[in-house]
């Protein structure tokens, strides 16, 4: 008796996953919670395990494919039943592929897209993902897309995007509805008209890129974002760093930065100051009891944000290989979900590429952002005296719905006080 | 205007051509006297007299390389091949001497001269008497081939032949003679050779044909179109050279090609077509280009449900579009 099986839900806000590779052919033997295949999802990749020990039968979402959760993937024979492989289609005369092997019959023909179908999709940037195919085994045809092409127009929004209602409460009739991805739907297609003109270059969006976008609108939309900022006197971090980065380096392999010292000036910040270490649900604020820092980390394409867990029990050497490990991941793909959630504040290392000034965008559904710009020499007035110091600002973006300016206040002053705190002879 | 049978714009198309030019004379067997055996010839005769109107020896060979000698003298002969099953002992005086007079010659000698021969099946004609034989020449560089399918486009292509300076072959398909009939205008007008023409305009699936099988498609577009499938012919009218801006263009307007023609499949000239199409047209497929054609199997059977089986018809037509706009 074939069993189907299904993409699970991976993740709380997960909808969808891309089947990067099958790592079990049809035919092959499957034991129970073996994994089935690889997927990734958002930004994430998991493996799908089985459900049941048997035989695979039939792989229904092709490497490639992008499944709805609750999708049929593939089918199983369940051991103990008769686990004969299906019989090759007689009629089919072309040879069998590497993906389409013995035992399937009628691959679906969803993904077989011909010359002209890939040739529309690239110039008009279509997702053919998003397209019902109306063909042969539900094929999309050329037909299909210039008919969405045409639809596509006609949703264009006309009113142009701009300068009327001032008040950032303001829903615009013309923004178009993103709603959130927990709640199982995905944000609509943007019907957004741009002309192409010579020499433009279009450049089609990825996936992680689609849910930087989707995760960047929502939280400026849902979260009224407020901004403060203040200076601090680093001096004595930078002193601090000079001495121990050698030692730190030989003992450890990796470098000290200056990121762990500010994660733990804030994470202590944090215990004083719960609020910042919290999220709104609508009708109340969760205050969050573990603090877990995500880290914004770019790579070329894309933009990550690991968290640290439980960063308070960290010390500032546990901090700095945490992030070193973090990054490594990041950089070579292989970031898990687990490191991806469960983030309650976030820190942002903007002062990595030379900025002194941000204003960070809250990581959504967090109450706040905490960029470290740059660290500048500049003159100031310390002791009556003009001195030369190490100076750095720290800009905090919040959700003015959970945070007010006083509270943002004070735990700000006291991340600049722990920080300026460092001296040359801090014990770490 | 005057509605007439495709035979009947040949005979007009000949008389035009022959009273216009006193150098356009016919030459066959059975084209005098007996008017030829499709009546093609009718009345020439008794107009033009028995100088411009040979009955020639039972001698294909002899017929072409007459012509050919005539035509290299300055004269504009038409030879009939009574079935065009018949042109093979002729085949070497064409592809060897007709085709290459004027390159051989640099210039100095060419070779205007028409060749008119009934082809195609569906007559229980048998073996050598319903055979298509243009994919015999389709590669011969310096051969026009000509394969009209309406009144009209044989009168005007006939005339576009008779006036060309090298050899054309024109072939008529015989059970077109009496059954197609169209409007024909009286007065004197050509069709450039080398030009297909849209006889339908569709979206959905674009048909390719000449010959009988043209009306075939033609039909098969009528019943589709109740379907709610839109069809678009193109008749080529002239295989060599093809009409690559029309057959490229076609292609475009649906992005699914069905060639449908009653020679073989094999070899036929629906291979050159597809190969033209996959090369310059790669991306405007939404398909396989597909060929619907007659069997790879001498044609044809006598026996009437062979026969019937062997050749195409609107419904075989039909079917095949159907399974491509489906696809």
């Amino acid at each position: 008796m074939a069993t189907d099986v299904t993409m699970p839900q991976l993740g709380e806000s997960v909808t969808e996953g891309t089947i990067t590779r099958w790592l079990k052919k049809p035919g092959d033997r499957v034991a129970k919670y073996e994994p089935l295949c690889e997927v990734a999802t958002d930004k994430v990749n998991a493996e799908v395990p089985s459900t049941i020990s048997g035989t695979l039968l039939e792989i229904v979402a092709e490497e490639g494919a992008t499944v709805e959760v609750g999708q049929l993937i593939c089918r199983i024979e369940e051991e103990g039943g008769a686990a004969s492989p299906q019989p090759v289609d007689q009629g089919r005369e072309s040879s069998p592929s590497a993906s389409a092997s013995a035992g399937q019959e009628t691959p679906s023909m969803k993904r077989r897209y011909s010359p002209a179908v890939l040739r529309l999709a690239q110039e008009h940037g279509i997702d053919l993902e998003r397209i019902e195919g109306t063909g042969k085994g539900g094929r999309i045809t050329r037909k299909d897309v210039l008919q969405y092409i045409e639809g596509r127009k006609a949703a264009s929004p006309a009113s142009p995007r701009g300068d009327e209602s001032p008040a950032a409460a303001e829903k615009k009739p013309a923004v178009p509805e993103i709603q959130l991805p927990a709640a199982g739907t995905s944000a609509k297609r943007e019907g957004i008209s741009v002309s192409l003109e010579e020499g433009d270059q279009e450049v089609p969006v990825s996936s992680v890129r689609r849910t930087i976008a989707q995760r960047m609108v929502t939280s400026k939309h849902e979260a009224p974002h407020a901004w403060t900022m203040v200076e601090a006197d680093v001096t004595g971090l930078v002193q601090l760093r000079e001495r121990l980065k050698n030692d730190f380096k030989e003992r450890e392999g990796i470098s000290l930065t200056y990121l762990p010292f500010f994660i733990k000036a804030v994470v202590d910040s944090l215990k004083e100051f719960p609020y910042l270490n919290s999220v709104w649900a609508g009708d109340r604020i969760i205050l969050k009891k573990r603090i877990n820092i995500s880290i914004a980390v770019a790579t070329d394409d894309a933009l990550y944000v690991p968290v640290i867990h439980d960063a308070d029990e960290k010390s500032i050497g546990g901090l700095a290989k945490a992030i070193h490990r973090l990054a490594e991941k990041t950089r070579s793909g292989k970031l898990t979900l687990e490191d991806m959630q469960g983030g309650t504040f976030t820190v942002n290392n903007t002062g990595s590429f030379g900025s002194i000034l941000s204003q960070p965008i809250i990581n959504y559904p967090q109450a706040a952002i905490l960029s470290v710009e740059s660290i500048v020499k500049r003159p100031v007035i310390k002791d009556s005296m003009i001195a030369i110091r190490d100076m750095v600002h720290l800009c905090l973006s919040l959700d003015h719905r959970i945070l007010d300016g006083l509270m943002a206040g004070r735990f700000l002053q006291r991340v600049k006080e722990r920080v300026e705190a460092y001296g040359p002879d801090t014990q770490i | 205007m005057p509605v007439i049978t495709y035979i009947d714009a040949v005979t007009q198309a000949l008389r035009e051509e022959m009273r216009r030019d006193r150098r356009v004379f016919v030459l066959g067997e059975d084209v005098g006297v007996r008017g030829g055996v499709f009546r093609a010839t009718n009345g020439l005769i008794d107009e033009f007299g028995e100088d411009r109107v040979l009955d020639t020896p039972l001698t294909e060979s002899a017929i072409v390389g007459v012509s050919i000698g005539s035509a290299a003298y300055g004269m504009r002969p038409v030879a009939e091949i009574q079935f065009a099953d018949f042109i093979m002992p002729a085949v070497n005086q064409i592809i060897s001497e007709a085709a290459r007079l004027r390159y051989r010659s640099n210039n100095d000698w060419h070779c205007p001269l028409v060749i008119r021969a009934p082809y195609g099946g569906g007559v229980h004609g048998a073996l050598y008497h319903s055979q298509s034989v243009e994919s015999i020449f389709m590669s011969v560089p310096g051969l026009k081939i000509v394969v009209p399918s309406t009144p009209y486009d044989v009168k005007g292509l006939l005339k576009s032949a008779i006036r060309d300076e090298d050899p054309v072959l024109f072939f008529e398909h015989k059970r077109c003679y009496r059954l197609i009939k169209g409007e024909v205008p009286e007065e004197d007008y050509t069709i450039p050779i080398g030009k297909a023409e849209v006889k339908r305009e569709g979206t959905d699936v674009t048909v390719i044909s000449y010959g009988l099988t043209l009306h075939f498609a033609l039909k098969a577009a009528e019943q589709l179109e109740k379907e709610g499938i839109s069809v678009h012919v193109l008749d080529l009218r002239t295989l060599r050279p093809l009409d690559k801006e029309a057959i490229l263009e076609a292609t475009a307007k649906t992005g699914k090609v069905l060639i449908v023609h009653e020679d073989n499949k094999t070899g036929g000239v629906g291979g050159e077509v597809s190969a033209l199409i996959t090369e310059e047209a790669f991306f405007e497929l939404d398909a396989p280009v597909r060929r619907l054609c007659g069997p790879d199997v001498p044609a044809m059977p006598y026996s009437p449900p062979l026969e019937k089986e062997y050749m195409l018809s609107p419904e075989k037509v039909a079917a095949a579009i159907r399974e491509l706009a489906e696809f």
